[in-house]
């Protein structure tokens, strides 16, 4: 019995100092990509964030029936959800900030594609903080969202950034990934124009 | 024997979970060229230099070209040190592009920012070269290897530096320290807070 409970404090002492060594020599070296990214055709897992409190951005994405402090992606309403996955920290997503702006421009200025194509941004390990710095600095109009714990950022494959899901929010294939862009894109215009491809036309009776 | 078993593969459960949960995110601009570490013990040096210490004086040559002397900025700026310990890694890669976007909170708080590693400048000027320009001085304590990182305490048994934030007054003390785990960028905020404190500009 004494022999047993020696083997056993002797094993869980082991096991707790490979824990607090950090594991270095026991960790193999895992690719930034350790899950893959999401693909169309996949439907994606629901994404939840903080309920938007400036009253311009509940109306632009048609929230301004909720009452709780998050909100499901699938409640905004509209044929496409674009999510840009960024961080503040990323140098690309920094440059290609003007041209998401041009792309969100683009599409309030589309009288149909308005309503039908909303953007948001999520900021990977960023707080809100960080976040605000980038909407600040580079003047962004769409709403961008806090992921500091990287829960988001697990669940899309910890995709490098900037990287781009179109998102079906509504008819047959709704929650299922249209399109999906790593990196920037060159022209706003192509890119708007593709989405707007995906748009499936409304079936009988509904919205 | 069974509870044994049991109790070990909890434990190792529970270890491969806590350490293998990677926080980084990489921009595409650095594509496939990050070479990735895995998780690394999170601090592995013993600091030599305390808050109220004289910061100790160095000179490093700096990617630009120019050399820089610490004691230069003595009664002129507050100076932010931030070591990295490697370039071409995920967390580092995503450091300093950040600081590059809010250089009016530095100049706000009448500070600059001196980007440290352990690299040599050929390859500090390849890795910062993909961030675009840096409005701060990226400076190289290749050789002697790692002599500025250890005069503060901060070279790990690897030869690398710990992820360190240093702020130094324009009396050249050291005012604030954050030795943060290697795996993880330390938080903007709290840099910022800790420069408006010794500025006095909140």
């Amino acid at each position: 019995m004494k022999k047993n409970r020696l083997i056993h404090f002797t094993l869980l002492f082991t096991s707790l100092l490979f824990i607090f060594s950090g594991c270095t020599s026991f960790t193999p070296a895992p690719h930034p990509e350790t899950t893959p990214p999401p693909t169309i055709g996949e439907s994606l897992p629901e994404i939840n964030l903080t309920s938007p409190t400036e009253e311009s951005i509940r109306n632009y994405l048609e929230l301004t029936d909720i009452t709780t402090t998050t909100f499901s992606s699938t409640q905004i309403d509209c044929d496409i959800l674009l999510v840009e996955i960024f961080s503040m920290y990323c140098p690309l997503c920094q440059r290609e900030a003007p041209a998401v702006n041009e792309l969100f421009k683009l599409m309030q200025d589309d009288q149909k594609l308005f309503r039908q194509i909303k953007l948001i941004g999520i900021g990977v390990g960023n707080s809100a903080f960080e976040v605000g710095i980038f909407k600040n600095k580079y003047k962004v109009k769409f709403q961008l969202f806090a992921d500091p714990n990287f829960a988001i950022h697990n669940d899309m494959g910890q995709v490098r950034t900037p990287f781009f899901i179109a998102i079906a929010n509504r008819g047959k294939k709704k929650n299922q990934i249209l399109l999906t862009k790593l990196g920037g894109f060159s022209s706003p215009d192509k890119f708007l124009h593709s989405l707007a491809e995906l748009i499936e036309p409304p079936v009988k009776g509904e919205k | 024997m069974r509870q044994n078993i049991t109790t070990i593969m909890l434990t190792l459960l529970l270890s491969l979970l806590l350490t293998s949960s990677g926080i980084c995110t990489v921009s595409e601009i650095f594509s496939e060229s990050i070479y990735n570490p895995g998780i690394l013990s999170p601090i592995d040096s013993q600091l030599k230099v305390k808050v109220g210490d004289i910061a100790p004086d160095f000179t490093l040559p700096a990617v630009s070209g120019k050399t820089i002397h610490l004691k230069d900025y003595r009664g002129k700026k507050i100076v932010v040190l931030s070591f990295v310990p490697a370039a071409w890694t995920p967390v580092c890669s995503d450091q300093w592009p950040g600081y590059n976007i809010v250089e009016n909170l530095f100049k706000a708080n009448d500070a600059i920012l001196l980007g440290i590693s352990v690299d040599n400048i050929p390859t500090l000027f390849s890795w910062t070269g993909q961030m675009g320009h840096l409005w701060f001085e990226v400076l190289s304590d290749f050789w002697p290897h790692g002599k500025v990182a250890q005069s503060f305490g901060i070279l790990r048994s690897t030869g690398v530096s710990e992820r360190t934030l240093v702020i130094i007054d324009k009396k050249g003390v050291i005012r604030y320290i954050n030795v943060n785990d290697i795996n993880q960028r330390p938080p903007l905020e709290t840099l910022i807070k800790e420069l408006q404190k010794i500025s006095g500009s909140k």
